[in-house]
């Protein structure tokens, strides 16, 4: 700042005697003051005197009228939604600059080289031209569970669904204690039967329109001398029915894969339902079996990944915010990368370097002091980090997004209005952020 | 509360019901003067200009602008000039009382706001619409407002918080009918479960859905008394009264298959998620317990009644007929006739029927005909306050912040572990009362 330097500006212009007080050196005294003054006074208005009241009302309680010593600053390390914020802070300061400088250096070695150079970074550089919290809006509707709305679980589904097939039924309940087993493992009927018995396996839980397509009032399965047939519908009628009877209203389950197990649990035939939930296997050998209904049935579509919930909401918002920073890096060591001296370059090519070495041993030390530039800023935008999580996490997932700013802006405004605790958190910020400030001061002067 | 924010506002929002009001005997408040009013408006003597501050925007504003056009033809020469600080009121409140330079009146959603304003001595008594209050709205409503034997508040737009929701066709494909009391609908959900659509759909990563259901299941468990003293954290939470409550909620919690996407699901589920759940053709869930307010965060093409329709908590045991609710209470900061004119307006029926009809409302002045709301759904909720034998405000509402207010801590957190581990009863209390014996001391 200008002020670090008075003994410049009221440096005694050459010629002047040394004798007695002078009144020029006093009026231009004035008149450094004057014009500093506009400056100082936004200063200590908007920055001295907000941060000097906010470090006073940290020490003390809610109404702002007791005083409570360092409890604020108690609570801030004992309170687990504070802490886990500033164990979220720690890492994006671990991982986020670092992500951002090396992903900015790739873009700006590699646009060097291909043809269209300019509009890839122009498409890079794009995001930056979006307001922070517009871009974690946008990140906040492709991030959503569904597939029919959210862009990246749909990408996800399409791929998956290629692969998977989904099987007629995603859901179902044995309707009595006959019928064991869940969606994940299949349906097995307790009681071993054999030929000449019927296997009645009802479910509930299937919603009416889950019921597949074609099905027909089921059926009573007919008894067939040297076959075991049996039935598998939707055991359930509007005021519940009577659960293991085959009713009227009550619907077959068609296209079910149904399994005849040896009481060893080898599979020993299978077979599909038809319209009225009816399946039978024919000339089975006698003796003891087991039917069952495959898990396969039950194979659910992919139903999207819950990118926004509390496992992977931190990444979901660090994604978003190097889309926008990464340009802004690419940009910036690029314009370091153009002005770096290109005979250094080719003489490192001449003497038999490989594009590798000449990239690990020539460009990152030549660039070495951008890429700090590049990785101090970010280091500090990134402790400040607030809108973008404040846009990309839905309520729900706030406290597993959280981090020091937001926990800031929640405490004193978001519903809980403790503006000491606030004031306190705005503090811990202030401490945090200083140390990167420092180093980026001292390299300045270092500069000029 | 954004709570309040949420409540659906109806079709006619451009009709300025400049509703002719004949009869206004009771706000003639003009010392001199005290003609009955029979010919024209007689409170000419009244004049001056007022300022007011509160909660209502958007939709809610208009309405409540209309609500003020009604009172401008009763008294002409006072200008009400209404700024809305929509959830910002606590702030802009606070601060201009700290200035000195507080709005004439205010509408305020958190009773604590009015308690700390009391306290600060920044409030002026209302004792000279008490005879209006308490003979226009239900004892306990009228008991609300009042501090220290003194009136200061009264609700005007009052928030039913003991409402369940439900998919019609759900409910028709189970084959059940909305329940009358806790043990039928038990049973009911059962049957929904059968029917392949799970009964409840819970917004459990938003706390505050599940401290309603709390509040719900202890007023009628323990009943209206206990439920005062638990408010003031005279009792403790590992009460017997609050583990048996927190039983009746397992049992809900317990049977996650019951519910929309499970356990985990429902702690994902934030509160328009567990609208979303059931408001559906397709839906998720077949009911959805919480309070009026619940189709104004509907986005679904559901009719009314055909669609989705509503049934009071029901009761349980053989407790009473109970509501627990919200509402925007109206407070004086400065005391002048044109003020008092102001406050004895808004108590009457005429000036809560101007925002019914308008829709998104609901009043708990009893004096209020049923007609004056614009549909079946909102008279529902909407006479439950004003008739309910029991009424009490939202407890958490009512309690320090850190503990009732604050999304992961304090009563919010801890019900929502309960969720998570509904076999839980005894830890729960435990650590209800240890995060309530913080957030009172300070």
């Amino acid at each position: 700042m200008a002020t670090a330097q008075p003994g410049t500006a009221a440096a005694p212009p050459v010629g002047t005697g040394p004798s007695g007080p002078d009144p020029d050196r006093w009026r231009r005294r004035a008149t450094t003051f004057a014009f500093l003054a506009p400056a100082v006074l936004f200063l200590v208005v908007w920055l001295v005197y907000p941060t000097l009241q906010t470090i006073v009302r940290s020490f003390f309680g809610r109404s702002g009228s007791d005083f409570v010593g360092v409890d604020n600053y108690q609570a801030l390390f004992t309170t687990d939604t504070l802490l886990k914020a500033i164990e979220n802070n720690v890492l994006w300061v671990a991982v986020v600059p670092v992500l951002v400088t090396a992903i900015g250096l790739i873009f700006a070695v590699l646009t060097e080289r291909v043809a269209w150079a300019t509009a890839f970074k122009i498409c890079v550089f794009m995001p930056m031209a979006i307001s922070m919290f517009a871009a974690g809006v946008i990140w906040r509707v492709m991030d959503d569970q569904d597939p029919a709305r959210g862009t990246v679980n749909a990408a996800i589904k399409v791929v998956k669904d290629a692969f998977s097939e989904s099987g007629v039924l995603t859901t179902g309940q044995p309707s009595s204690a006959l019928l064991t087993g869940s969606v994940a493992s299949g349906f097995v009927l307790k009681r071993q039967v054999g030929p000449g018995q019927t296997a009645l396996l009802g479910l509930t839980a299937i919603p009416p329109d889950g019921v597949p397509a074609g099905a027909q009032q089921a059926a009573t399965p007919p008894v067939k001398p040297d076959g075991i047939s049996g039935t598998v519908w939707r055991d359930f009628k509007p005021g519940g029915g009577v659960p293991g009877r085959v009713e009227p209203q009550e619907t077959g389950l068609p296209g079910v894969t149904v399994a005849l197990r040896d009481p060893g649990g080898g599979t020993v035939a299978t077979t599909k339902t038809g319209p009225d939930g009816g399946f039978s296997f024919d000339e089975v050998k006698p003796g003891g079996y087991r039917v069952a209904i495959a898990k396969e049935t039950f194979a659910a579509p992919y139903e999207g990944t819950a990118w926004l919930g509390s496992k992977l909401i931190t990444p979901a918002v660090m994604i978003a915010y190097i889309w926008v920073w990464a340009g802004f890096a690419m940009v910036i060591i690029a314009a370091g990368l153009a002005s770096l001296s290109r005979e250094v370059l080719e003489a490192a090519r001449m003497d038999g370097s490989s594009e590798w070495q000449v990239f690990r041993r020539v460009t990152v030390p030549m660039l070495a002091p951008i890429l700090s530039v590049v990785f101090i800023t970010m280091i500090i935008n990134v402790l400040k980090v607030f809108d973008v999580v404040l846009a990309v996490a839905p309520g729900s997932s706030q406290d597993d997004a959280n981090v020091i700013a937001l926990a800031m802006w929640r405490t004193s405004f978001g519903g809980v209005n403790d503006f000491g605790l606030g004031s306190a958190i705005a503090v811990l910020l202030f401490i945090l952020v200083i140390p990167a400030l420092a180093l980026n001061v001292r390299r300045f002067r270092r500069e000029s | 509360m954004i709570r309040h924010r949420l409540t659906p506002i109806g079709t006619a929002l451009l009709v300025t019901a400049a509703a002719a009001i004949s009869s206004c005997g009771s706000s003639d408040d003009d010392k001199t003067s005290s003609t009955p009013a029979t010919t024209a408006p007689k409170e000419e003597a009244v004049s001056g200009s007022l300022s007011m501050v509160g909660v209502w925007s958007a939709d809610e504003q208009k309405a409540f602008q209309a609500v003020l056009d009604g009172f401008k033809e009763k008294h002409p020469k006072v200008t009400v000039k209404y700024t809305s600080a929509g959830d910002n009121t606590p702030t802009v409140l606070g601060t201009a009382v700290s200035g000195g330079n507080p709005p004439d009146l205010a509408a305020i959603a958190q009773p604590a706001l009015v308690k700390d304003f009391q306290a600060k001595g920044a409030l002026k008594p209302l004792d000279f619409a008490k005879a209006d209050i308490e003979g226009n709205f239900p004892p306990d409503i009228a008991k609300l407002g009042t501090i220290g034997g003194k009136l200061y508040s009264f609700v005007f737009k009052a928030a039913n918080k003991s409402t369940v929701w439900y998919n019609v066709d759900a409910f028709k494909n189970a084959g059940v009918e909305p329940p009358a009391d806790f043990e039928a609908l038990k049973t009911a959900a059962q049957t929904l479960k059968a029917s392949g659509t799970p009964a409840y759909s819970i917004g459990g990563a938003d706390g505050w859905t599940l401290t309603d259901l709390f509040e719900n299941v202890y007023l009628r468990q323990a009943g209206p008394e206990k439920y005062d003293q638990l408010t003031d954290h005279e009792i403790k939470w590992t009460d017997p009264s609050v583990k048996e409550a927190l039983t009746t909620m397992s049992e809900v919690f317990s049977d996650s298959k019951n519910i929309a996407g499970g356990t985990s699901g429902a702690l994902q589920t934030d509160f328009p998620g567990s609208v979303a759940n059931v408001f559906s053709a397709k839906p998720k869930a077949a009911m959805v317990i919480e309070g009026d307010f619940v189709p104004g965060v509907a986005k679904s093409d559901l009719k009314a009644v055909t669609g989705y329709n509503v049934f009071p908590f029901p009761n349980i045991g053989d407790g009473q007929q109970a509501v627990v609710g919200g509402g925007d209470s109206i407070v004086m900061f400065k005391d002048s006739p044109a003020s008092q004119a102001l406050v004895k307006y808004l108590a009457t029926p005429e000036a809560a029927a101007i925002w019914a009809k308008l829709g998104g409302f609901s009043s708990a002045n009893s004096k209020l005909a049923p007609e004056s709301y614009p549909d079946d759904i909102t008279r529902t909720t909407a006479t439950g306050i004003a008739k309910a034998q029991t009424f009490r405000f939202d407890m958490s509402d009512l309690a320090p912040a850190s503990f009732g207010g604050t999304p992961g801590q304090g009563e919010w957190k801890i019900l929502a572990d309960l969720l998570k581990n509904p076999k839980d009863i005894d830890g729960t209390a435990t650590k209800l009362e240890a995060a309530a014996a913080k957030a009172y001391k300070k």
